[in-house]
């Protein structure tokens, strides 16, 4: 069984002029136990939207969240707070996730607080543990956020997601706001945890190296649904829906001569008004005449283990 | 260096309340050339790019030391006013975030005339006429209709457009673009950075291009310089660069990016973090991260030497 099964979830928001903002628009995933799963898309595509619905701190519009076969979507509060102690969330921005005014002990002890009875000495050396656990020394719990750098804050926001042992950790962009050298400290870092705490992850980021290196699959979402999914090096070898391709040939690695390629043409189209057809049809290098009339849907190739929602590959 | 440099930075130094972050950077960059300078936050290469401009916030910043010449005159020696009329006309700047750098209460068509009515004798009318041809070189759909929008009615992409229109008005010969793309999408920094790169060839404009992304440094500058701790730790040609990297800063940022390494393997991560300014160590300011010190590192700072690839390296590669 999937540790996490996402049934057609949408997010919506009121939008201008009375229309619907369609941020997450029926995305169908499974999640397996000790798996990586990478989302990745640009600004706007509903990436962290997807992220923060499963976990419903924002409440999907419609959709089913099976964690373990039990429906999110149908917990109260009480009964959704008791859940959450096995799933957690880091967040891109060490700065902003962290309270000042708490120190670290506090912060990362906080979560045991809520969701455990434990004695204040039982919860010191949780905390103790799992500060060394990420490689932080065990007397940072008396210090404050300010006293440490970009790169050791994120590793007190990784301590706190995982002092309750949680089976799922939905990383948003959790590496993306470091310098490349602190960067890899913390790629390490969860990859060494996932192992060793038999950790389910979602790792959501706007980088497809970063993703490529973590991920075991990928999911690629373009204005709120997922065109392409599939086994991470089948399809970062071979994108197959040519939004995966243009994202792919856009990155510029060092030491790669630049390729020869026509940038993709024009932006995202307005969420609340999605063009008819493809959501991509209008940037789309191959677009034929169905894609501007039919959406199309996300099928599966063959035993590949890859879906594309693409005319191209019927 | 070459002779007929159109920027010349010569042995900058720059304070902060007192504290350098800048201590000792010679830079040049020719008519048409695309110079990248790349490194991690705190370098000081976003201070360098401010200082060439005279764009300091003094104070607290102040330079002290070092000369700036542009097209063969000491900027040091000019006053605000003179700076005024090249700063706009014979060089201009973009900036990574383009909707703070634009005034949300003009339109963006009256903005980049502005620019052209400061810096020439055109009329008004022919001030916007000017404005929607240039926004049509940097590719902006519809120009003529886009020059009655606001920055707010505009995406990231395309007020990066706007601004690069804006700092193209009267032809520069230098254009400082500090992390122009590092706020925008992929596909999109695409399109702004093969933009830039054929301006430059078609106009003979140089751009110095600040950047974290070792990326597109690579794949767009003729010449990379490589900062750390508020210097430059080694500067060749981008090709060379990244086919031989020397210092071992440079070599162990490309061997810890994800991309040059096999998939789920360990990254080869260097320890520690960037020394902010006034906390650098002595000696070569990369020595306490660094797995092939030698004695001297500690102590003494090396130079920066070479002919054209340059290093600042006691144990060179």
């Amino acid at each position: 069984m999937s540790l996490l099964e996402i049934k057609s979830l949408s997010k919506t928001y009121p939008g201008p002029d009375g229309r619907r903002l369609h941020a997450v628009s029926e995305v169908s995933l499974r999640l397996s136990e000790g798996e990586v799963l990478g989302v990745v898309g640009e600004s706007g595509c509903g990436k962290s939207t997807l992220g923060r619905a499963l976990l419903r701190l924002i409440e999907p519009s419609s959709g089913q969240v099976l964690f373990r076969g039990r429906d999110l979507t149908a917990l109260s509060r009480s009964e959704m707070r008791l859940a959450r102690r096995e799933m957690q969330i880091v967040f891109q921005d060490p700065f902003g996730a962290l309270n000042p005014r708490h120190s670290v002990g506090r912060i990362v002890g906080e979560p045991l607080l809520v969701q455990h009875r434990m004695s204040r000495a039982e919860r010191r050396a949780r905390v103790a543990e799992t500060l060394s656990l990420v490689g932080l020394d065990p007397e940072a719990a008396d210090k404050f956020p300010h006293e440490f750098s970009g790169g050791q804050r994120q590793r007190i926001a990784i301590a706190r997601a995982i002092v309750l042992n949680p089976k799922l950790i939905v990383a948003d962009e959790a590496v993306s706001a470091l310098d490349v050298s602190v960067q890899s400290q913390i790629i390490n870092l969860i990859a060494d945890l996932r192992r060793r705490l038999g950790l389910s992850l979602i790792f959501i980021s706007h980088d497809l190296s970063v993703i490529r290196h973590v991920s075991d699959r990928v999911a690629v979402m373009y204005l709120g649904r997922i065109v392409e999914t599939g086994p991470t090096e089948a399809l970062m070898q071979e994108p197959l829906h040519p939004y995966a391709q243009a994202l792919l040939s856009a990155i510029p690695r060092p030491g790669v001569p630049r390729p020869e390629r026509a940038p993709l043409a024009g932006e995202v189209p307005d969420p609340s008004a999605p063009p008819p057809g493809c959501a991509f049809h209008g940037r789309c290098p191959r677009a034929m005449p169905v894609c501007a009339e039919t959406r199309p849907d996300l099928r599966t190739q063959g035993d590949t283990g890859r879906e594309v929602a693409c005319h191209l590959y019927p | 260096m070459p002779a007929a440099a159109l920027l010349s930075i010569e042995n900058l130094h720059v304070d902060v309340a007192g504290t350098p972050v800048i201590e000792g950077v010679s830079l040049s960059i020719a008519p048409g050339e695309m110079l990248g300078v790349v490194g991690e936050s705190g370098c000081g290469k976003s201070v360098t790019a401010l200082a060439a401009m005279r764009l300091l916030a003094e104070p607290p910043m102040r330079v002290s030391g070092g000369a700036i010449r542009f097209m063969g005159r000491d900027l040091a020696g000019l006053s605000d006013i003179e700076m005024q009329a090249i700063r706009g006309r014979d060089m201009a700047m973009i900036f990574q975030e383009p909707m703070t750098s634009l005034n949300p209460v003009f339109t963006v068509g009256d903005q980049v005339a502005e620019v052209l009515h400061l810096h020439s004798d055109l009329p008004p009318r022919a001030c916007l006429d000017r404005a929607a041809e240039l926004f049509a070189t940097v590719g902006i759909p519809a120009p003529a209709e886009a020059l009655n929008r606001y920055p707010h009615q505009m995406s990231g992409g395309q007020r990066q457009r706007v601004m690069i229109a804006m700092a193209l008005a009267c032809g520069p010969k230098l254009l400082v673009a500090d992390e122009p793309t590092t706020a925008l999408d992929v596909t999109v920094q695409a399109q702004i950075l093969d933009l830039l790169d054929r301006l430059r060839r078609d106009t003979g404009m140089a751009v110095l291009l600040i950047t974290h992304d070792l990326g597109v440094v690579s794949q767009y500058c003729d010449r990379v310089a490589v900062m750390y701790g508020g210097r430059i730790v080694e500067q060749a040609p981008a090709a060379d660069l990244f086919a031989h990297p020397r210092h071992r800063y440079t070599r162990a940022l490309l061997r810890t990016i994800p991309a040059s390494n096999p998939p789920g393997s360990a990254l080869p991560a260097i320890s520690g973090t960037v020394p902010p300014p006034g906390r650098r160590p002595p000696g070569c300011s990369f020595h306490p991260r660094c797995t092939a010190t030698v004695a001297a590192c500690a102590h003494d700072l090396p130079a920066l030497t070479g002919d054209t690839h340059l290093t600042r390296c006691w144990n060179p590669a």
